[in-house]
């Protein structure tokens, strides 16, 4: 899916990117759970990444109550509480793959669809839209060959940046991972927990904020760890 | 349209960057550097009047500047030709519109005429971009076309009256993409279908910063009272807009709370409805001394702005929007917006950080007289509603989804573009 020159290298200086998208209709939409279940069904997989990963960097202030944008619809769009909570619990890291996380998440309204005896449906002006995105990605022309150095530059990176080295990286990294692990793996046993620790942020449960500043945290703790 | 010249295109750079900043800059420059050079074409229907002509002025020097060869190509016609456009755009926002074939053909005569005025221009040219449907019908006469053609819809098409979008369709189905604002806009077409939202100019006279003196001179011009909190709603008198509930909702918050209401719109002139809709207002005024019926000439920017800058808050309390630039103009000047629960307001309102969604008069009172009365949260939400706005609805996020786009359809579609390394 990737381009191999895109991969994190852990023996090159560490190149800090930033990344913005740009959204694109699919022209399917759903009324209704039924038509929700199809479009899901018949939907590219680059729907998936946009509505359960793009969202963060919409233009939005919602804690994410509902992590994907499946689950706000079913809340907001179907005030159908139950489905929001389920559809909230499918997390797109316990997959293998885009299709197997399509496939639970088809399973879960279909589940939902069987114990109904109506059909839900959302109010005219709130269908569900199908979208996808494309990424551009910038180079800031910033290089770290010492980790260390990053310590006073997380606190100011763009919500663009942490997109790009942690959400987007997981389909870039063999491990799902993220940049920063993949580039300390190649800089010996002393970086070692500092990865580990890092790989370990679940980014689905946060905003891209909420992740910058747990990232800086982390940085913070192993240096300033050292020092004392 | 002359080409902006080397002092003005790095004094335009300056000036935006001072607003938004380097890496904003940045990015732009990265993104316009594969296509330095490339030859852009924008072509719509007027030069003056309407947010089209409005970004369009700010976007073409912008575009110079970050070395692309933009020009900007308006297309002309007779009054039967507008006829058969306004009827388009009516048909395109839902309104059934029997648009007779005389007018038809009038609409695709004229594009003929304009087709051979502009060939060479717009075949040779990397891409094209055709602002809403009057020049749509261009790019069906150049079968000889190089570039890449892009049908750039303004209008809100959420649900055109079918019957028009067929015909119109006709035309819009070969280009290579099209843009809407909103998903909800997006039609069933065979191309890529971009979702590029509105912006706002930073630096035109409708959102720069100005002059304290200019605001009060323009409270005083309005005999308003700076010791009193002011509403504003700044809006054409359309129904849609829903003046009369704006009026509602300032009799149920004035009752505790001192307050002025201040309605700002255009001239009505051409619009009987909109006469009717000033009449209703007026009458539902009633003659109250704290509530201002303003009717201002369609280049009272200025006006508008000082306005926006005097209120203590911005309504929109529309019942149908498209997108709802003042909402964002407000957010801009650091004020909050209490707007109606509708289309494009959802996504400059953000309930509770940047304003209040509401449904009803009473919601909209509610809402007055909390921030009213909660001075510490009026502020704090004012100061989101800004920074929200630089993040989002910038002229700049604006050009940089046309530059990706641009990248996008030039190197064959590409779901992921790098560029700058």
């Amino acid at each position: 899916m990737i381009a191999a020159s895109n991969l994190a290298s852990p023996t090159s200086p560490f190149a800090l990117k930033d990344c913005a998208l740009i959204t694109l209709a699919t022209g399917t939409k759903a009324q209704n759970l039924r038509e929700f279940a199809e479009g899901l069904q018949n939907a590219s997989l680059d729907s998936f990444i946009h509505h359960f990963w793009g969202r963060l960097l919409t233009p939005t202030f919602d804690e994410p109550e509902y992590n994907n944008d499946f689950a706000s619809w079913a809340y907001h769009g179907l005030h159908d509480k139950p489905l929001a909570e389920r559809l909230s619990m499918v997390i797109p890291t316990d997959y293998p793959d885009l299709e197997a996380l399509r496939q639970e998440v088809v399973d879960v309204v279909e589940q939902r669809l069987d114990e109904s005896e109506l059909v839900p449906w959302a109010k005219a002006d709130q269908q569900f839209y199908f979208l996808r995105s494309h990424i551009v990605i910038f180079d800031t022309g910033r290089r770290f060959t010492d980790p260390e150095e990053l310590l006073p530059v997380f606190p100011t990176l763009s919500t663009g940046s942490i997109y790009y080295h942690f959400i987007d990286a997981q389909g870039r990294t063999e491990n799902r991972c993220n940049d920063f692990t993949v580039w300390l793996s190649g800089l010996g046993e002393c970086y070692r927990e500092l990865g580990q620790k890092l790989c370990c942020v679940d980014p689905y449960f946060s905003s891209l904020k909420e992740l910058r500043k747990i990232v800086t945290a982390i940085f913070r703790d192993c240096f300033d760890g050292e020092k004392r | 349209m002359a080409k902006a010249t080397n002092k003005t295109v790095k004094g335009i750079i300056e000036e935006y960057k001072a607003v938004v900043g380097d890496e904003v800059i940045s990015h732009l420059q990265q993104l316009s550097k594969p296509l330095r050079g490339a030859r852009v074409v924008h072509v719509n229907s007027t030069r003056e009047g309407g947010g089209v002509a409005e970004i369009l002025h700010k976007l073409i020097p912008l575009k110079q500047a970050l070395g692309i060869n933009a020009t900007w190509e308006v297309i002309t016609g007779e009054s039967r030709f507008y006829q058969c456009t306004k009827g388009f755009h009516n048909a395109l926002q839902g309104v059934p519109q029997s648009i007779p074939d005389g007018l038809l053909r009038a609409y695709e005569e004229t594009n003929q005429r304009n087709a051979e005025d502009l060939r060479q221009k717009l075949v040779d040219a990397d891409v094209v971009f055709i602002h809403d449907p009057q020049p749509a019908p261009l790019l069906a006469q150049m079968p000889e076309r190089k570039g890449r053609w892009v049908w750039r819809c303004h209008i809100d098409a959420s649900h055109p009256y079918r019957p028009v979008w067929k015909y119109l369709k006709q035309w819009v189905t070969p280009y290579d993409a099209s843009i809407f604002s909103l998903p909800e806009f997006a039609q069933k077409l065979p191309h890529p279908q971009y979702i590029i939202a509105p912006s706002i100019d930073p630096l035109s006279d409708k959102n720069r910063d100005l002059p304290e003196r200019e605001i009060q001179s323009v409270c005083q011009e309005f005999g308003l009272n700076p010791e009193v909190p002011i509403v504003l709603q700044v809006s054409r008198y359309d129904r849609f807009k829903d003046p009369l509930g704006v009026i509602e909702a300032y009799k149920l918050a004035s009752k505790l709370t001192p307050l002025q209401l201040v309605l700002a719109g255009g001239g009505a002139s051409d619009d009987p409805e909109g006469e009717a809709v000033l009449r209703e207002v007026r009458q539902a005024a009633n003659g109250d001394p704290n509530i201002h019926v303003l009717l201002l000439p369609a280049d009272a920017h200025r006006t508008i702005n000082a306005l926006q800058r005097t209120a203590d808050i911005v309504m929109q309390k529309s019942i149908k929007e498209g997108f709802g630039l003042t909402v964002s103009e407000g957010m801009w000047k650091g004020k909050p917006v209490i707007g109606g629960d509708t289309g494009g307001i959802r996504l400059q309102v953000i309930n509770h950080y940047t304003g209040f969604l509401v449904h009803t008069p009473e919601g909209a009172a509610l809402r007055i007289r909390y921030l009213l009365h909660r001075r510490d949260v009026l502020e704090e939400i004012g100061a989101r509603a800004r920074r929200f706005v630089k993040e989002n609805y910038l002229i700049t996020r604006h050009l940089r989804e046309y530059l990706t786009l641009m990248n996008s359809l030039l190197s064959g579609s590409q779901e992921r573009i790098e560029v700058g390394s």
